[in-house]
């Protein structure tokens, strides 16, 4: 943890998590290596004990987090064990020291001291290079390749093979990501034991026999993707089609040659080039780490971390492929002012002064709202929290750019806020039950899909999903799907009571009644009314906890930071005195305003009607918000915009000032997951460009308000100082589940989320991510399509008042009278085309022509 | 020597002899010269003998090279300014693998290397040198990168005339570094000789452009001087990089300065 605190203060705002308490082994064996002793716990592989001793055996396949083995055979040990008279006896032959475990008494010589593992070893490598390609001046692998270092300490000097080499065409596009070059694998299969173990998705599979195996793609039949097949088409390749995971670069990054390689870093550069360093991954709420390798002031690629409380060693191809939208030609790098229409470069002082000067104006007109977005650090959102309340004075703030509810509101101030860390990895793990309402865990927070379906496969949890419909990433994690369409999920959770009439409720309940099980609920209940107060019932009533998955870096780090319009930071209340003048104390000012604040919608709203005069708007997608084209009415229509933006957008374009801010990559700071833990993350690149904290703190001098926000340093201390909130909390929300709705006929009820890729802005200037893109489709059962008339693979025109959208349509196994749609797929964006959230009813007629997909 | 081991005080024929006692100098013979003494005429001019070499060698030829009124004679194998090669049909022999860079101890060598697409092939293969910087402020001239080369596309020349009043002209771009044209050779980007891979090309298979290879470029760039295989227009296909050509200037200059003809 790097939030550093004064030895005074008590708890921080969002204290770091603690150490996880060392592991005591049930049982522990004895054994030697190498004639060294060692004890390790029982079931440790003989490759790990020797790791403990520093001695590196050579090996491919062997990977901590996969299952052992023993494809590559390059791990051979000698093995002297008792048999059952308890005599000392050798193995007849060397054994592969990656897949067996330590016995006791068991003797084990590494190539170190045994001449015959060492011979067997350098077979072994003769052999893996018999048809290994000379062309390491090519690989991308080159300098960073285990084949290449262990053949150098672990093989001949000079080859043998005089033959031939097999060749293979190369290379296989897997996907417009992923390249395959046959003839540099080495047939370790971890590629393949991670999209069976792991990912769970369709991958790549061994085939074929003898020389001739190989590692290649089948047919979409075999490997069942109907349905999610990517929009990019895949090279043609003997047998390979393209296949669609949000993991494929892991499989790259695990590749211990070069055989996988991503599209995206092919040919860039060399591991001596890079300078790394450890980061967090800014496009969902888990906070994956992550290393960030860049050359001269340009990022190259970003790999994985290990961080086993998070995200093991594991990111999604987002997390891993998508960075260049920070260095993207309409990046903002000096401050602008509007002059007659157009948006001029100015001073750094010239900007701050219009800014501080219209806001001025705005507030003695009227008042300031302030949108922050909710992709900020911790101190970016604390920042602008301060700033609205000190400078501005008012409570008008909200970072919710989606649809969102006064219920939601009263939910995070009730369980979220200043509770942090009381549901975390380690506790979905260890659960024998997980429900899940309103959230996808593969598309919201890949790594969240992961880490459950670990312990699926594992046989120790098992899964309930309260959707429309079982999603692949939920047929993955073999979910129980408990059907309900969009709104009536409050209905659905009062109805888990146990002993009621229906089994499968009854049997949730239960199952939620055991120690340990969890409730995680989405951002997408928040658009269903009820649906929070019902999931904050049915926690009460079964004891299972209760955690909030948003899908945005910065969402939690705000609740906490108070960027909500009925909330101060760390969970307190604005409508409690006490807690307004613990605030006003720590921040050395009078008082803080009293009155709850207008939640996004409301303040859009009233700045179109004129009642707010100014808006300071941070990072916000108009886009994302529920309604694009009210808002935008909005934004053209207020007196003065102040925007805080990385890169050039429609609220720039609206602006009246521009003040440019940095990315994460060029700004330290601290992302907090939906756990409650604090992710900091050190600056990547040296730059000009300066944080959202910064920028506040000289626009708040310019403005005659000291916010002593100038530095990261200053920024912690004041977390520090502030600390958590002890008194009481608001109340819970509770709202009653609305009644079903009447769905007329032609019409259904939308379903829709956002899929991990899509349009969104964050992963723009990736070409070859975006080939791994799912086809869009919109997805009814075979009953709603009989009613509504569509075919699959026809196509259906989704309508409301605001405007329509035509999509190919696919007939699912789901909820009848729902058509789902995915929220912003570049050929399908339901709120720009929309207007309509989850549970609206649209009309659907099928379209005559066939929709080219 | 036999298996086991002797206690070689036990064996002296086998074992160090012990060290004899240094006679003391009152033991020892005076010292007498082995060199036979002169005769008196010899005794005589030996003062002055001397001046004879410097007398002999002004009737022998001059070995002061007249740098740079003239060109320096450099050996063969002097270790000069670099070049980057070329395949005998106009491809760069460059990959972009960056081996040089890595060898390098004084750290003077850039590359960035990008794929080749079939509309933009300069080398063999999937890869070629996008980029290729070699800093002459930095390199020692060593010859660790040309020895990395796995290609053989880096070599040097006898070229040893590396000094400008910049440091901007002292950093070698790809274009400066790059071998002219030849006999035989088509300016790249063009495709690969046709049903031959990387191999053929580092095997030496490949001895010049085929006319496949001419229409290729005649489609794309009818233009390109390359196409006619006269000397001036392979000279006028490759010009001259101008950071390389700038040295040259800087360089004639002072060979007039030196009073070159």
């Amino acid at each position: 943890m790097t939030i550093a605190t004064p030895p005074s203060a008590g708890a921080p705002l969002v204290p770091s998590a603690p150490e996880p308490a060392p592991v005591v082994p049930a049982a522990t064996v004895d054994l030697t290596i190498d004639g060294m002793p060692i004890t390790v716990p029982k079931g440790t592989l003989v490759v790990r004990a020797a790791e403990q001793l520093g001695i590196a055996i050579p090996r491919f396949c062997d990977h901590p987090l996969l299952a052992p083995v023993a494809a590559c055979r390059q791990c051979l040990v000698e093995v002297w064990a008792p048999g059952r008279d308890g005599n000392l006896a050798k193995m007849p032959k060397p054994q592969p020291s990656c897949a067996i475990e330590c016995a006791p008494g068991m003797q084990v010589r590494t190539q170190r001291t045994s001449q015959e593992a060492d011979d067997a070893q350098q077979g072994v490598m003769e052999l893996l290079l018999i048809n290994h390609p000379l062309d390491c001046p090519i690989c991308d692998k080159g300098g960073e390749c285990p084949l290449q270092n262990q053949a150098m300490s672990n093989g001949r000097t000079t080859s043998r093979f005089v033959d031939t080499k097999r060749k293979f065409p190369k290379p296989v596009n897997v996907s417009t990501q992923i390249l395959l070059d046959r003839e540099r694998c080495v047939l370790c299969q971890r590629c393949t034991r991670f999209s069976r173990e792991i990912a769970g998705d369709a991958f790549i599979d061994l085939q074929m026999r003898g020389a001739r195996q190989q590692v290649g793609a089948f047919d979409t039949q075999v490997l069942d993707f109907d349905g999610d097949a990517p929009v990019g088409k895949a090279a043609a390749d003997a047998s390979g089609r393209p296949f669609a995971s949000y993991f494929s670069g892991n499989a790259v990054q695990i590749c211990p040659v070069g055989a996988l390689t991503s599209a995206a870093y092919r040919f860039r550069s060399r591991p001596f080039d890079l300078v790394s360093t450890p980061s967090v991954a800014e496009h969902d709420a888990m906070g994956s780490a992550i290393r960030v390798d860049h050359r001269r002031g340009t990022v190259l690629r970003r790999l994985a971390g290990d961080d086993p409380q998070v995200n093991q060693e594991w990111v999604t191809d987002k997390d891993r492929f998508a960075y260049r939208w920070q260095t993207a030609d309409d990046r903002i790098t000096t401050p602008m002012v509007r002059r007659d229409g157009e948006l001029v470069p100015v001073s750094w002082v010239e900007a701050l002064q219009t800014a501080a000067e219209g806001l001025r104006a705005a507030m003695k007109a009227g008042s300031v709202g302030v949108l922050p977005g909710g992709r900020l650090t911790l101190e970016d959102a604390y920042a602008y929290a301060k700033f609205a309340r000190v400078v501005l004075g008012t409570n008008d703030i909200d970072h919710r750019s989606r649809p969102a509810s006064e219920e939601e509101t009263a939910f995070l101030g009730h369980h979220v806020a200043g509770r942090t860390l009381e549901v975390t990895f380690a506790d979905l793990v260890a659960a024998p039950h997980v429900a899940l309402v309103g959230l996808e865990p593969e598309e919201e927070g890949g790594v969240l899909y992961l880490r459950l379906r670990e312990k699926v496969l594992a046989g120790d949890l098992s899964v309930t999903t309260v959707a429309a419909m079982a999603s692949p990433g939920a047929q993955r994690l073999e979910a129980t799907l408990v059907p309900a369409a969009p709104g009536t999920e409050a209905e659905v959770l009062d109805g888990v009571v146990a002993g009621s009439r229906g089994s499968e409720l009854a049997g949730l309940a239960e199952r939620l009644s055991a120690p340990g099980a969890v409730i995680l609920v989405g951002e997408r209940l928040s658009a269903v009314p009820g649906g929070l107060s019902a999931a904050l019932r049915l926690a009460q009533r079964t004891g299972a906890r209760l955690a909030w998955v948003p899908r945005r870096a910065g969402e939690r780090g705000a609740v906490e930071a108070g960027t909500l319009p009925t909330l101060l930071p760390g969970g307190r209340p604005v409508a409690d005195a006490a807690a307004r003048a613990e605030v006003a104390a720590a921040w050395g000012v009078e008082r803080l305003p009293g009155a709850a604040g207008l939640p996004t919608e409301q303040i859009l709203a009233n700045a179109w009607g004129g009642a707010i005069g100014a808006l300071v708007v941070g990072g916000v997608e108009v886009g994302d918000l529920p309604d694009p084209k009210r808002a935008r009415t909005a934004l053209d229509a207020v007196g003065f915009l102040v925007s805080l933006e990385v890169r050039r957008s429609e609220v720039t374009d609206r602006a009246h000032v521009v003040l440019p801010v940095a990315p994460p990559m060029e700004k330290p700071g601290t992302f907090v997951t939906w756990e409650g833990r604090p992710r900091p993350f050190p600056q990547v690149l040296t730059t000009t460009q300066i944080a959202d904290h910064r920028v506040l703190d000289r626009l708040a001098t310019t403005m005659g308000s000291q916010l002593g926000l100038g530095t990261l340093t200053a920024v912690h201390d004041e977390l520090g100082r502030l600390g958590g909130w002890s008194g009481a909390r608001s109340a819970a929300p509770a709202v009653p589940a609305s009644a079903p709705v009447d769905v007329p006929a032609r019409h259904a009820v939308l379903a829709t989320w956002h899929l991990l890729l899509d349009a969104g802005r964050g992963q723009d200037g990736e070409p070859f991510l975006a080939g791994t893109v799912r086809r869009t489709s919109a997805r009814v059962s075979a009953a709603t399509a009989s009613d509504l008339g569509l075919t699959d693979g026809g196509a259906a025109t989704v309508r409301t008042a605001r405007g329509s959208l035509t999509v190919p349509v696919q007939v699912v196994d789901m909820a009848d009278h729902v058509i789902w749609l995915p929220t912003n797929a570049s050929d399908c964006r339901v709120r720009e085309s929309l207007a309509a959230v989850p549970g609206d009813v649209v009309e659907v007629t099928p379209e005559a022509q066939e929709v080219q997909a | 020597m036999t298996d086991q081991p002797e206690d070689v005080t036990a064996s002296p024929e086998g074992g160090i002899p012990a060290p004899e006692v240094p006679p003391t100098p009152a033991d020892m013979p005076p010292y007498v010269s082995a060199v036979p003494g002169r005769g008196a005429l010899a005794s005589f001019f030996a003062p002055i003998a001397g001046f004879g070499v410097s007398f002999g060698n002004m009737f022998r030829p001059s070995v002061t090279e007249q740098y740079p009124r003239e060109p320096a004679n450099v050996k063969p194998r002097f270790h000069g300014r670099h070049q980057l090669n070329r395949h005998p049909d106009g491809l760069e022999k460059c990959i972009g693998c960056e081996l040089c860079a890595w060898a390098c101890p004084a750290d003077a060598i850039y590359v960035e290397a990008a794929d080749n697409t079939p509309e933009e092939q300069y080398s063999p293969g999937e890869r070629y040198g996008r980029v290729y910087q070699i800093n002459y402020l930095r390199c020692i001239l060593c010859g660790y990168c040309i020895e990395a080369c796995p290609t053989r596309a880096l070599t040097m020349t006898n070229d040893f005339e590396l000094a400008g009043p910049t440091r901007a002209g002292l950093i070698w771009e790809k274009q400066d570094l790059l071998a002219g044209l030849s006999e035989g050779m088509l300016t790249p980007p063009h495709p690969m000789v046709e049903g031959t891979t990387d191999v053929d090309y580092y095997r030496g298979e490949v001895t010049g452009a085929t006319d496949a290879q001419r229409d290729w470029v005649r489609e794309h760039r009818p233009d390109d001087p390359s196409l006619d295989g006269t000397p001036e227009g392979l000279a006028a296909a490759v010009p001259v990089g101008e950071t390389r050509a700038a040295q040259q200037k800087i360089t004639a200059a002072a060979r007039r300065e030196g009073g070159a003809r």
